[in-house]
């Protein structure tokens, strides 16, 4: 494999500018967030040299790594901190850089009424560094820092108003989560290491090989509990509707086009121990489907724009999972579909913020109503992202969605019409909790209170949202056209057999289109012809009720995990204070009391001490003289 | 003479000495108790220099006498020192360590 020297530069500027702004302080608020966007922008530069030189090298030549330092050697155990950039990473580096520019530069209109603009600049850059870091390591070790970075920056980003607890509670909650999923990986670091004796990404292929399936399916199974956690997948998703808590450029980067792909991007790039485990292949499909189903029916009921589109995002990131878990056929798709979706949903999440923006951060939908007339740009803008993510041709979803549906018809057997009927229901959900958000959004009549002064966004937040939506328009049509996307990642995958086909393209978009056509047509009926309340209505069935309060998925943890958890931990703490601490107490108590027994003897009389003396010496000399006799 | 008879003597002196400082609360007193249990040791010594045929046990004596000496100037300053300041010799006023 080629060596590079330039790569570590992708990480190492947006990581200055994170520290320059830390480190100095209040002095860098005037022009910090300049900084940090020329330098976030500067790394996606980087980028795209890296990617025109890849493009000037053959196939086989294209993957580069770079060695920075040896990291860690204990005796026959060697790691390198080195970062290595293939035809995988390459995807990322532009996806995050790029679309990491774009927020900076929404962001800098977006928060300039916020006093700690800077630090929210500085927060930014580490995490646009630490999702490098994750994309370009080049084993599970140097991954698993870049993992834990983009856990920290999420969390300080989703308290970053930190002042108002339920905020802060909710980057506790979402890191607390995610400790969850960062054990399953370290766990599979642990088990490969035991199996394999080695963690790096070429030296785990190559020892596939040889190595049992139990420890392969271990490893596959932990690999994908550090996905759901990431990834914000069943069981461990709870996190991400509370993490809507931190600024919706936050959301738009962080819980939407970049971070929570992380886990799909773990999958893919252990191709070759899924393919290897079937059983764990099959859950990561399982945990999909699951997903796709229950993000959507969350996206549903919820009436706080963000928070339907982070049902949304969990739904698609399903979507995601699924199609990397159907194996060689899937993971170019997967990727395809995180590409477009980091294009529509983080434009769908700036217009959210534009909105929110001119509607004094106002969230509930049922607060908005005929907002088309007022933020036409926003409108245009969402609703371009609104047709990508419904999968309408020649917009990006169509592509990449569909894709993963033909995929999932054509993977072969009961489990292939199950997958697909699932993706197939999904994408009609979608279609429904999408229109409800558009309509209730932008048409229809005002239903905001006289306070609210709905206006069109600065330039510097509407040129990000339309550059995205640009990107909404075509990245499906540039990444499928000739199987553009397919080819340029199929070197790193297994080549795969074709399956029977069971449905062909043309018949799977057509049956996606109208499930998409009745979903509209539902919300249609229910939101556009009826009145819709300015307060929720609360005579809903019990379905709504349930799915208002995230399918229960809150109640559920507190039931089965944080109820026993603090049994537990009661019982814990009585152990430790009977047991341990008794033990401890009870020795002094001992000394204590023998001291105070023998505290009677010390009368303080010279008298009784010289008696004492006389005592124990006549004591010895009849000892003596017994002894001797 | 029996040599015999010295020892049992300093056995004598020895503890009416030792009682002495066990039943007696002033400190003078306790004081010459102590000088008569280091004399009467001496005495054994003496003898036994006697019965043995060497100078040993004399030599020792010497050292003893030094020693008390030594004791009756440091012991003396301190009892004195002790009056002064709480106007009592009796030792069993004198228990601070106690507290």
């Amino acid at each position: 494999m080629m060596t590079s020297t330039s790569l570590v530069y992708l990480i190492a500027l947006p990581l200055a500018g994170s520290a320059i702004l830390l480190l100095a302080g209040r002095r860098s608020d005037k022009w910090g967030h300049l900084l940090a966007t020329a330098l976030s922008a500067s790394s996606f530069v980087v980028g795209l040299y890296q990617l025109s030189l890849m493009l000037g090298r053959s196939t086989g030549e294209r993957p580069i790594t770079q060695k920075l330092f040896e990291w860690i050697s204990v005796g026959s155990f060697k790691i390198d901190a080195s970062l290595m950039l293939d035809q995988l990473s390459i995807c990322f580096v532009l996806l995050i850089t790029g679309v990491g520019t774009l927020i900076h530069i929404y962001s800098i209109s977006y928060m300039s009424h916020d006093p700690d603009r800077r630090r929210f600049f500085a927060f930014l850059n580490l995490f646009i560094a630490a999702m490098l870091l994750l994309v370009l390591g080049d084993s599970y070790l140097n991954l698993y820092v870049g993992w834990e970075g983009v856990g920290l920056a999420s969390y300080l980003l989703i308290g970053f108003w930190n002042q108002k607890p339920a905020y802060a509670t909710a980057s506790k909650k979402a890191f607390v989560m995610n400790r969850v999923g960062d054990m399953g990986l370290s766990f599979a670091i642990m088990i490969a290491f035991a199996t394999m004796g080695t963690v790096s990404f070429s030296g785990v292929k190559e020892a596939v090989d040889h190595t049992s399936t139990a420890a392969l399916t271990g490893i596959g199974i932990m690999l994908l509990v550090a996905a759901t956690g990431k990834s914000a997948q069943f069981p461990l998703q709870a996190w991400l509707g509370d993490a809507m808590a931190g600024p919706t450029p936050v959301s738009a980067l962080i819980h939407a086009a970049t971070m929570v792909t992380a886990g799909v991007y773990l999958i893919t790039r252990s191709n070759f121990i899924f393919d290897a485990a079937p059983t764990a292949q099959l859950l990561v499909v399982i945990v999909g489907a699951i997903t796709l189903m229950f993000g959507a029916l969350i996206g549903t009921a919820k009436d706080d724009i963000k928070k339907a589109l982070a049902a949304s995002t969990m739904s698609q990131i399903g979507y995601m999972i699924l199609g990397a878990g159907l194996g060689p056929v899937g993971y170019a798709f997967a990727i395809m579909h995180l590409l477009t979706h980091g294009f529509f949903k983080a434009g769908m999440f700036l217009g959210a913020g534009s909105v929110m923006h001119g509607m004094n951060d106002e969230v509930n939908m049922r607060k908005y109503g005929a907002l088309r007339k007022f933020m036409p740009i926003t409108f245009a803008t969402f609703g371009l992202g609104y047709l990508a993510i419904l999968g309408v041709p020649p917009f990006a979803g169509f592509y990449s969605k569909d894709m993963i549906i033909e995929t999932a018809f054509n993977s072969g057997g009961a489990k292939g019409i199950i997958l697909g009927c699932v993706t197939l229901l999904g994408a009609g959900i979608t279609a429904f909790y999408m229109t409800r958000v558009m309509i209730l959004t932008f048409t229809g009549k005002s239903r905001w209170d006289d306070e609210a002064h709905p206006h069109e966004s600065p330039w510097l937040m509407w040129l990000p949202m339309a550059i995205l939506a640009i990107g909404s328009l075509t990245s499906g049509y540039l990444l499928s056209h000739g199987d553009a996307l397919v080819n340029w990642l199929s070197p790193l995958f297994e080549n795969h057999a074709e399956h029977a086909e069971l449905l062909s393209p043309l018949v799977v978009s057509g049956l996606a289109l109208a499930m998409v056509a009745i979903g509209i047509a539902i919300a249609f009926v229910k939101y556009s012809r009826n009145e819709v309340a300015a307060v929720a209505p609360t005579d809903v069935s019990i379905f709504t009720t349930i799915a208002r309060q995230d399918l229960l998925q809150d109640r559920f943890n507190e039931a089965v995990f944080m109820q026993p958890g603090q049994v537990l931990t009661a019982v814990l703490v009585k152990t430790d204070e009977a047991v341990i601490d008794g033990a401890v107490r009870g020795v002094g108590r001992i000394a204590l009391g023998s001291g105070s027994a023998l505290r009677g003897v010390q009368t303080g009389f010279v008298r009784s001490y010289a008696a004492l003396i006389l005592i124990g010496a006549v004591a010895l000399v009849a000892a003596i003289w017994v002894v001797t006799q | 003479m029996d040599a015999a008879n010295y020892l049992y003597l300093s056995a004598l002196l020895f503890t009416i000495g030792a009682v002495g400082v066990v039943v007696r609360r002033n400190a003078i007193v306790v004081f010459m108790c102590i000088e008569l249990m280091l004399n009467a040791a001496n005495l054994s010594f003496v003898t036994f220099s006697r019965i043995n045929g060497d100078l040993n046990g004399q030599v020792i004596a010497f050292f003893t006498m030094v020693v008390a000496a030594c004791e009756v100037v440091v012991g003396l300053a301190i009892i004195v020192t002790i009056y002064r300041s709480r106007r009592s010799a009796s030792i069993d006023d004198a228990s601070l360590l106690k507290r």
